[in-house]
């Protein structure tokens, strides 16, 4: 599964992207959130901000419960500010 | 329907003119169009980059015309977003929308510019005199987007 961060969260981590393979209890957005962080920094930090991360999952707009069984693509960034 | 995200400018007359083709029942075109400012809620800004995510951006513009059009009797509509660098009084984003009548031309031109600004995946980094830092989303926007979520059809 390819994992792509955006804007504040990709300089926060330090990359726009990696690839990873979660262990099998890993289900949900929510769940992988919980899963990156666990590999220490930059990720549990740049989890942790106060600031909201939001996900999209194979670039639709996704929530914490979101399954991600699947999917090719989670993308995660900070609350969009276009327009 | 058009949705275009690029990093040149645009004439806005052009993207007038291309609406809806020539089509002889057109009765109302209702533009938007953003520009750059100098100044934001923090200060002043010398210029901004927009940064994207490419694919997702355009498929979730496409998505919020489509929900536009299911809403409102529209002809055609267009909608242009740039990024990369951007200075002051730069054009930034453009929605074009033309409907039989006004009143479907002007509901889906705000309806598309609100829910662009809450669900179209980009992000802008202003440059400062302080050095460059990352726009917060303003719950306002959040508020704007929200409005057209009990509303009817018009």
């Amino acid at each position: 599964m390819k994992v792509l961060y955006f804007a504040s969260l990709r300089e926060a981590v330090g990359m726009e992207s990696e690839d990873v393979e979660p262990t099998a209890e890993v289900h949900t957005v929510g769940e992988l959130v919980e899963w990156l962080a666990t590999r220490g920094e930059p990720w549990s930090d740049a989890f942790t901000a106060s600031n909201r991360v939001q996900c999209a999952v194979n670039q639709v707009m996704a929530r914490p419960d979101t399954p991600i069984s699947g999917a090719d693509e989670v993308a995660f960034f900070p609350r969009v500010t276009g327009g | 329907m058009q949705v275009r995200v690029q990093t040149e400018d645009f004439d806005p007359g052009d993207v007038i003119h291309d609406l809806g083709n020539g089509r002889p029942d057109m009765g109302a075109i209702v533009t938007f169009l953003g520009l750059v400012r100098d100044m934001s809620s923090t200060g002043a800004v010398h210029a901004m980059t927009l940064e994207h995510y490419p694919g997702m951006t355009e498929q979730s513009l496409e998505a919020i015309v489509t929900e536009a059009g299911g809403r409102w009797a529209l002809q055609d509509v267009t909608v242009i977003h740039r990024v990369g660098r951007l200075e002051p009084a730069d054009r930034i984003v453009m929605v074009a929308v033309a409907s039989a009548h006004r009143g479907d031309a002007f509901a889906a031109c705000e309806f598309i510019m609100d829910y662009l600004k809450t669900r179209a995946p980009f992000w802008k980094k202003e440059e400062t005199p302080e050095g460059s830092r990352w726009v917060e989303a303003r719950d306002s926007d959040d508020s704007a987007a929200a409005r057209w979520e009990d509303r009817e059809q018009a």
